[in-house]
């Protein structure tokens, strides 16, 4: 039977349901090995997070040179694994480490890569959705190992409980991956909010909001959903340019998204029409965001959030 | 210091984009330099103007490098006429359509041989939006990587340069020597819009234009395949109300159809 490499997705010390997401498309393909990458003495315990999906086996690699070469150290260790187990496929997440990582690999082992897949069928063939969703492309890696990344939030992940054999390997990063060294690591601050990329719903407020994101803010908590922004809203300074949604900033295909004040230009609909459900809150009745909505309310935002937002937590409680 | 910054002419991103023959339809939209890639030609003025500048025939010199049709030589004036000194266009039939792998592989040969110290790039194009080019540039070329920098600074005395990765996994203080490949976010500077002089100057600057052979690799079989190609369906109509006082309790009950409360 075929083997399928996956890395592990973490955040903090806790395997991802990306990590299940990315172990339930792999198994499609053959027997699943899920990749963990540790700092010394932390392999056992992230390891033992990675338990959901259909995952056959872990291997843990444990150096200290992942917190110091980053990208570089990761996308080394991964190219001798895929070395010695020559899978049929390497699966992972499509951020911006795990597509560093993958670009690497694909380069090391000479072999194709395909980013962003929202599938991957039984023979490897991947699923694109491209220029901000509007054409589908299937297409298969021709040389080498598959080495595809995978949205989050795309495959619906099998999260039942699993038992892998976990294997620990030790290898040497090579000194070619320790070019460039971290000195000092922040991890992201964790607002009450989801991370955008990741979030079941998402709330995002453009020119229309004229720089006051506290009614989209407030119904955004009332949904526990994460908060975008359009490009003018962030040209504007009026929000944080890394909440950007769009060609130029994060791509988001959550199950809700609600645009609030957003006109709807291509650079906008690029980062969000693959959204499983839209809802739109414009004054302009014309606002061509209104032709992707599943439900739109003509009306000024001001308005109408402060009372669906209490609408929300009425029917919350 | 040589400074090279890679950039791509892409269609311009208000353009409805759509495949023919499994590849991007670049003939019929308007092309225009990459949005991103202002934010690295800027970078690398910036670097060079905080040591003295890039004067014709001083000691620090930014050369564009681009590979794409010939057309893509409006993209490179753009990116010359913000300051930058020359450039170098790869354009070669065999590499129509060509896919990352193939388009780090002709880069990094070209910056091999041209002496730089110092690559810089946007952190993805707008139409491929793959974002992996500069990571298998400093795979390719043996240098090191720090990408996604909100900030660089660069030390030639000590032949080094600092950044600060932002990505959504946090922020990273990232340091290495020379040679290194550098890519930088949206946001990082305010590219300059060229000057009148500066349009002018560009028209009278060098574009050196090569093919495959002069770059000296030889076009490869692609390393992936698209099988199929196809505009999405559009969205079927959805439900509009226009708000009259019960705007959002109409959009709560939507939301409670759909089981979103």
């Amino acid at each position: 039977m075929s083997q399928v490499l996956i890395l592990a997705d973490f955040a903090g010390d806790k395997s991802t349901k990306t990590t299940s997401e990315l172990a339930t498309a792999g198994a499609r393909v053959g027997s699943v090995t899920a990749i963990v990458l540790a700092a010394p003495g932390a392999g056992a315990s992230l390891a033992a997070t990675v338990n959901h999906g259909p995952i056959s086996n872990v291997l843990v690699v444990e150096s200290a040179d992942f917190a110091s070469y980053g990208v570089a150290a990761a996308a080394d260790a991964i190219s001798q694994i895929v070395a010695q187990k020559s899978p049929s496929a390497l699966l992972v997440a499509s951020h911006a480490f795990g597509k560093e990582v993958a670009g690497r690999v694909a380069v090391a082992t000479d072999s194709g890569i395909i980013t962003d897949a929202v599938d991957v069928a039984a023979d490897l063939t991947a699923t694109q959705l491209v220029f901000g969703g509007s054409t589908t492309v299937h297409s298969k890696v021709a040389k080498g190992v598959a080495v595809i990344t995978v949205r989050p939030n795309s495959i619906e992940a099998d999260l039942s409980d699993s038992a892998p054999a976990i294997e620990n390997i030790s290898l040497t990063i090579s000194d070619s991956a320790k070019l460039a060294t971290t000195t000092s690591s922040t991890p992201p601050i964790k607002g009450g909010r989801p991370e955008l990329t990741e979030a079941q719903i998402v709330v995002s407020g453009g020119r229309g909001t004229n720089g006051d994101f506290a009614a989209v803010e407030t119904f955004a908590d009332s949904l526990g959903a994460a908060v975008g922004a359009s490009r003018a809203a962030t040209d504007a300074g009026w929000y944080p340019h890394s909440h950007q949604v769009g060609q130029t900033g994060k791509t988001v295909s959550p199950q809700l998204y609600v645009a609030c004040g957003i006109s709807g230009a291509i650079q906008h609909r690029a980062g969000m029409q693959t959204s499983k459900t839209i809802a739109v809150v414009n004054k302009d009745p014309e606002a061509p965001i209104f032709d992707l909505a599943d439900f739109g309310v003509v009306g000024d935002l001001f308005a109408v959030l402060p009372q669906a937002t209490q609408g929300v937590i009425a029917q919350k409680s | 210091m040589k400074i090279a910054v890679c950039v791509k002419q892409v269609p311009d991103s208000w353009a409805e984009k759509k495949m023919v023959d499994g590849v991007l339809d670049r003939v019929g939209v308007d092309a225009v330099l990459n949005d991103l890639d202002e934010y690295a030609v800027e970078e690398a003025l910036r670097i060079v103007e905080a040591h003295g500048g890039n004067e014709d025939g001083g000691a620090h010199s930014v050369t564009i490098i681009s590979m794409g049709p010939e057309r893509a030589t409006e993209a490179i004036r753009k990116a010359l006429s913000m300051g930058a000194n020359d450039a170098i266009l790869v354009s070669d039939s065999a590499l129509a359509g060509s896919d990352a792998l193939a388009t780090s592989k002709v880069l990094a040969e070209v910056i091999k041989n041209g002496a730089f110290d110092l690559v810089v790039c946007g952190t993805e194009s707008t139409d491929a939006r793959m974002s992996v080019v500069p990571a298998m540039l400093a795979q390719r070329l043996g240098w090191a990587q720090l990408t996604f920098a909100s900030t660089v600074s660069v030390d030639p005395a000590a032949s080094s340069v600092s950044v600060t990765r932002t990505t959504e996994a946090g922020v990273d203080a990232i340091t290495a020597k020379l040679p290194a490949v550098v890519s930088v976010v949206e946001k990082i500077n305010e590219p300059r819009y060229p000057s009148f002089k500066g349009i002018m100057a560009a028209k009278k600057k060098t574009i050196e234009s090569r093919d495959l052979a002069a770059v000296g690799v030889s076009a490869e079989a692609a390393w992936s395949l698209v099988a199929d190609s196809a505009p999405r369906p559009p969205r079927a109509a959805g439900v509009k109300v226009t708000d009259e006082g019960n705007g959002g309790n109409d959009f709560v009950k939507f939301l409670a159809e759909k089981k979103f409360i």
